[in-house]
């Protein structure tokens, strides 16, 4: 599903954030990233929806050769990977239902689709009552499931998370790393770039480690 | 989240483009998504009413002052039309004519209904008066005879500026035996309409620069709302929107700048006409002539709403594509 072949990324200040990268996610695979701050964990899950370029080696998603892709099929591309920002990236001036909306109608839904899905994707986080609040009024838990909500709404095959549990308390990251996991179980190809390594053991999955931009290890779970 | 997995081998080509899922790309959904947008645009722009409505007067002056000279300059052509009353014809008879042939060629032409009244310079009167005004006097006495024809100065009733259509009593009076040459007293009228002609042409050129202005008005507009909006349109983009979809609420709210902008300047104009309207009745009547104010109708309204919606949508096609590809995901 993901296939990283010697991937490099230099930016134009020079900084090298990583170096021949090379690794193959399955189809219905889950994996975290992991490594220091500044690692390059960031970047490399940038890459995968073109949010930037590489600047070396090669990069494959769901069947799509990244370097040949005309930039006209960015769009196409992205609807087919649901991000979590750290960040969590919600608007402000839209409502959660809005918010969650977002992609079905960029992808262009029928309203009553739009509705049903929506509701479905809040039911799953735990926030359908909450879906006419504005997100300010949500606590960062709260806000970083919108985020969630969010990213799966149009049920893409594959899920990127930057961080995702941040800024949350050790018992509110465990539930959204499970429900991560609960994603993974339907076929969701996942990959969740976090440094809490506690947390991540304690998920029993597929592990890379990344150092100054360096893949130094990717471990698989002892059954 | 049930997902049907298809079985597909990573080392296959990449497909051209992956197929879409049959939820989407429903041509009623958009649509929908059209009059969801263009409502939304309704909506974001009485949010800011006063901005907005200024922005939209800004547009309407810019577009009311040539609009209002061209109905301007209509009424000049209508009341230059009516001027054509004062045209005359002018007879040059043959020089062997005599002037009592001349005399009784006047009777006779009086009698006509198309005509009203006739004048005659005999030749005597012809080289006394170019004698005077020409200032070859020493070369005319050097003359035996006098070169000069007798000249009739017809008045015709009811001609107007449309000279064609008196072509037929031109033709008339020429093919008369005593008459040499007939021709009607137009250079002051050509030269008017020649003026009008170049006022015309100005007013497009200032038509023409002043519509860039309010491509440019629009367009620094849409950049501030993109730059306003600019959070929204980067997490658009991250969710897969297409340019043609972020592109779509500013091309709506570049409409709906420049069709209030030109619903101003019709007011404007209008407004304008009905301020002038009285003085001018005042005068023609003073002028015993019949003239009616030609306002803005409806068809040229019509148009002006309509340039007003084009360079709208033209003013923030052009600084979307200038601006949209600066905002890229972080």
């Amino acid at each position: 599903m993901i296939i990283f072949t010697d991937v490099s990324k230099r930016y134009t200040t020079g900084q090298e954030a990583l170096k021949k990268v090379s690794f193959h996610l399955n189809r219905g695979e889950m994996a975290f990233l992991t490594g220091h701050s500044g690692a390059g964990k960031s970047t490399l899950l940038r890459l995968i929806p073109l949010i930037e370029r590489n600047t070396g080696g090669q990069i494959v998603v769901h069947g799509q050769h990244l370097g040949r892709l005309p930039s006209q099929r960015i769009p196409y591309l992205r609807r087919d990977v649901g991000f979590i920002f750290q960040e969590h990236k919600l608007l402000f001036d839209r409502s959660v239902f809005d918010n969650v909306a977002l992609p079905l109608v960029i992808a262009g839904y029928r309203p009553q689709d739009v509705r049903r899905r929506v509701r479905a994707a809040l039911d799953k986080v735990g926030l359908l009552k909450k879906e006419k609040q504005l997100p300010i009024t949500l606590s960062s838990g709260q806000q970083q499931r919108v985020g969630i909500a969010r990213a799966v709404v149009n049920k893409p095959p594959i899920l990127l998370a930057d961080e995702p549990t941040g800024n949350l308390d050790p018992k509110l990251a465990h539930e959204i790393m499970q429900l991560f996991a609960e994603f993974n179980q339907v076929g969701v190809t996942v990959l969740i770039a976090s440094h809490a390594l506690s947390l991540i053991k304690s998920m029993g999955q597929r592990t890379l480690v990344l150092q100054q931009g360096q893949l130094i290890d990717d471990t698989y779970p002892h059954p | 989240m049930k997902r049907s997995t298809p079985s597909r081998n990573h080392s296959t080509p990449p497909p051209s483009r992956v197929v879409p899922r049959s939820q989407v790309k429903k041509g009623d959904a958009w649509l929908m998504h059209h009059v969801y947008v263009f409502l939304a645009s309704i909506k974001q722009f009485f949010r800011t009413p006063i901005t907005n409505l200024m922005t939209a007067a800004v547009i309407g002056i810019t577009l009311a002052l040539p609009t209002g000279l061209l109905v301007l300059l209509e009424n000049a052509h209508n009341l230059s039309a009516n001027w054509g009353g004062t045209l005359q014809i002018s007879l040059f008879l043959g020089v062997n004519v005599t002037d009592e042939v001349a005399h009784s060629l006047s009777e006779q032409l009086l009698n006509r209904d198309d005509i009203q009244s006739v004048r005659v310079i005999t030749r005597e009167e012809a080289l006394n008066e170019y004698r005077e005004l020409s200032g070859f006097a020493d070369a005319l006495d050097a003359l035996d005879t006098n070169p000069l024809p007798a000249v009739l100065v017809l008045q015709p009733i009811n001609i107007d500026a449309n000279l064609d259509k008196n072509n037929g009593l031109l033709r008339e009076l020429e093919a008369l035996p005593e008459v040499d040459i007939a021709q009607f007293d137009i250079h002051w009228l050509q030269r008017l309409f020649a003026i009008l002609e170049v006022i015309q042409r100005g007013i497009i050129v200032l038509a023409s620069v002043l519509c860039a202005a309010v491509l440019l008005i629009v367009g620094n507009t849409i950049r501030l709302s993109i730059y306003s909006r600019h959070e929204e349109i980067e997490v658009n983009k991250l969710f897969g929107a297409t340019n043609g979809f972020i592109r779509r609420p500013f091309l709506y709210t570049g409409l709906l700048y420049g069709l209030s902008g030109a619903i101003f300047a019709w007011l404007l104009v209008n407004l304008s006409f009905w301020l002038l309207e009285q003085p001018i009745k005042q005068l023609s009547r003073l002028y015993y002539a019949p003239f009616e104010l030609i306002t803005l109708t409806w068809q040229s309204g019509s148009l002006l709403l309509l340039i007003g919606v084009v360079l709208g949508i033209i003013g923030a096609w052009l600084s979307v594509e200038r601006h949209l590809h600066e905002i890229q995901p972080h």
